[in-house]
């Protein structure tokens, strides 16, 4: 976690308020990098009444205090890096130790699969029926019987608008860049939106299992490596606001870090289309205070609460009331703020891939030694 | 003589504790996984195979596996061509400056690795103090793409290790008998005939084992070339950490880690039988 902190502190100058997203982010995605060691890291504080897994800044600072006041119980929050690393704890302790945890909708789906968590309704977490209509029935769990969308988004193109010529609406942008932009793009570095932007620009879907389409999308991003600056998972916002790159493929919430610091960028989603990705709460069936578990997942889905992560961190959150509290200042300043859940469930949610995760790994280390 | 034997094992079983629990059983559990079969949703199934060690020296990852011994040998190398001349230089000042000389040789040993390698970020991006400061002395052209580069790795290597490589040179030619090069000088060698002939080859172990250190600690690395390298430069490091972190694909990681860990270990245990023979013949010579 510390080398999170670290790489993000001194990788952007941020203003304070970003600057608490960014250390979120770099930790979800990056921080990983030295965070390899501390897979085995116990998470569990005996002393609280609810262990809770998330990524680190991803909740309000203050939620233990607030939580607290509000219903009398002690959370311990422990922090991981990425869903590969919870996933391992939770594969190894069948989810003892641990209450709520925060992953994305295809690690919730593998949890469910592997009946680690716990069903969920509307009687137990009334607070549902603030979620959007379309939040209640995502592919993964209509109905939210297993897990609560927290934070949803996609991917796109953020770009620096005084540097780019037009509009760049499609993938095509970002693999076959015109001259000007040659040299001066980034594409994300893990897996699956690497290889989504290969796929998209194919035509194929975010989810293509059939190895045909997933070598030609390699082939691709293989050719358009010769056009690319770097492949970056955590800086690229700060390489648009130096001007080292122009055009950056990037998630939703991190564009906003850009245009916080310079009103020129903007984010467009590509014409063919992209992701939609969903970070969930799940309570884990071994938890032994279940009660409590769904207290708190019911005090995070209440509006005010809610709302912290759209306007503190800038991501969109699936629940209605929360949106509707936000200073429309905030989504004039960052238009993707205000994408609705229709535009949003139009993209294509990302799903556990099975066996063909390992395809996707082989083209990814396929791409990265490629000359 | 017994009882001190005693003792002196007593004293070394913290350390042995230590390296037993903390090295020996992890690499053991490593190695045992690398037998096993990949969990589908991380972790490991307990069916033997050894299919992942098959895997290693599939053309893609023995690729990866030779531009990481590209890169680390081709860090060694800049890293021993400036280590030695700085670690003469330190040599030849005053003896009570040697102290501090080294000292500030190992100084940015004391921030952090992460932080050193930002700063070269800082220097060699397109908007970053290099270009800049062409830009300032009248380049009009368009800005040097210095980062991202497999020179950009290499630089961010010599860097960081460059202390270790001038402290163990330091260490051979503080060692190095004076008199020896005053009789060669006083038998008709030149300077550098001199030093070709009695101080290069006296100082190999010192060069050797700075050499081994860097190469080891180079092809290892997988934050260097995440950073400098801007992702574009796949190390044997990035992936064993893939492995672990996005390809839910232990063993395979494992199996990897464990060819790496036979590679750094072979070449210490060279390093080691050459400096053991290298003393022993400068013993033989002092004696003869």
């Amino acid at each position: 976690m510390i080398s999170g902190h670290l790489i993000l502190d001194c990788a952007s100058k941020r203003e304070n308020a970003v600057k608490l997203s960014g250390e979120m982010r770099a930790s979800k995605k990056i921080a990983g990098l030295v965070g390899a060691a501390m897979l085995l890291q116990a998470g569990t504080a005996l002393s609280a009444d609810l262990v809770i897994s998330n990524w680190a800044g991803y909740m309000a600072p203050d939620i233990a205090e607030t939580f607290k006041a509000a219903t009398g119980l002690t959370i311990e929050v422990v922090n991981h890096a990425t869903n590969e690393e919870i996933m391992g704890k939770l594969m190894a302790s069948q989810g003892k130790g641990f209450d709520v945890v925060f992953v994305s909708s295809p690690f919730a789906h593998i949890l469910n699969g592997q009946g680690l968590v716990e069903p969920l309704s509307d009687a137990t977490v009334p607070n549902l029926a603030n979620l959007y209509p379309e939040a209640r029935k995502l592919a993964y769990d209509p109905g939210n019987t297993y897990a609560v969308p927290y934070a949803w988004g996609t991917t796109g193109l953020c770009y620096r608008s005084d540097l780019v010529k037009g509009t760049p609406d499609s993938w095509a942008s970002l693999l076959a860049p015109t001259d000007d932009l040659k040299g001066k793009v980034t594409m994300l570095a893990t897996d699956r939106w690497l290889m989504g932007a290969g796929l998209l620009y194919k035509g194929f879907s975010v989810n293509e299992k059939d190895p045909a389409k997933i070598e030609e999308a390699k082939t691709a991003l293989i050719a358009a490596k010769k056009t690319l600056l770097a492949y970056d998972d955590t800086t690229f916002y700060s390489k648009l606001v130096s001007a080292e790159a122009s055009l950056v493929q990037a998630w939703d919430g991190w564009c906003n870090y850009g245009i916080a610091e310079n009103d020129k960028i903007k984010f467009v989603v590509p014409k063919e289309g992209s992701d939609l990705w969903i970070d969930t709460m799940v309570i884990m069936k071994n938890s032994e205070k279940k009660e409590a578990a769904l207290k708190f997942v019911n005090y995070i889905l209440e509006a005010k609460n809610h709302a912290w992560a759209a306007s503190n961190i800038f991501y969109k959150v699936p629940n209605k009331p929360a949106m509707e509290s936000l200073d429309p200042a905030l989504i004039a300043q960052y238009p993707n703020m205000g994408m609705t859940p229709a535009e949003l469930v139009g993209y294509e949610e990302l799903q556990d891939l099975g066996e063909a995760q390992r395809d996707y790994s082989k083209a990814v280390s396929e791409i990265k030694a490629a000359n | 003589m017994s009882s001190q034997t005693a003792r002196s094992n007593l004293m070394a079983l913290p350390a042995i504790a230590w390296l037993g629990l903390f090295m020996i059983v992890p690499c053991l559990i490593v190695f045992a996984y690398a037998f096993l079969t990949r969990g589908l949703y991380g972790g490991v199934e307990y069916t033997l195979t050894s299919e992942n060690f098959a895997r290693v020296f599939d053309p893609l990852y023995a690729k990866i596996f030779l531009t990481s011994v590209r890169i680390a040998g081709l860090a060694t190398l800049f890293a021993i061509l400036i280590a030695y001349p700085a670690a003469y230089a330190i040599c030849l000042a005053p003896k009570r400056m040697q102290p501090i000389l080294l000292f500030f040789a190992v100084l940015p040993f004391w921030s952090n690795y992460l932080i050193r390698t930002y700063a070269w970020i800082v220097l060699l991006n397109r908007e970053g103090l290099i270009n800049n400061l062409l830009r300032w002395l009248g380049y009009d052209g368009e800005p040097l793409s210095l980062l991202y580069s497999e020179g950009a790795v290499i630089v961010g290597l010599v860097y960081n290790y460059l202390p270790f490589v001038i402290l163990a040179i330091y260490s051979s030619l503080s060692r190095l008998n004076g008199d020896l090069i005053e009789a060669s000088r006083d038998l008709g060698a030149g300077r550098v005939r001199t030093f070709l002939r009695v101080t290069l080859p006296l100082t190999m172990p010192g060069v050797a084992a700075g050499g081994v250190f860097i190469f080891v600690l180079s092809i290892g690395n997988f934050v260097t070339p995440a950073l400098l390298g801007g992702g574009r430069f796949q190390m044997i490091g990035n992936l064993v950490y893939d492995q672990f972190l996005t390809a839910n694909d232990w063993p395979f990681g494992a199996a990897l880690g464990m060819v790496l860990i036979a590679v750094m270990i072979g070449l210490l245990l060279l390093q080691a039988r050459a400096s053991a023979r290298f003393s022993g013949e400068t013993a033989e010579a002092k004696h003869g």
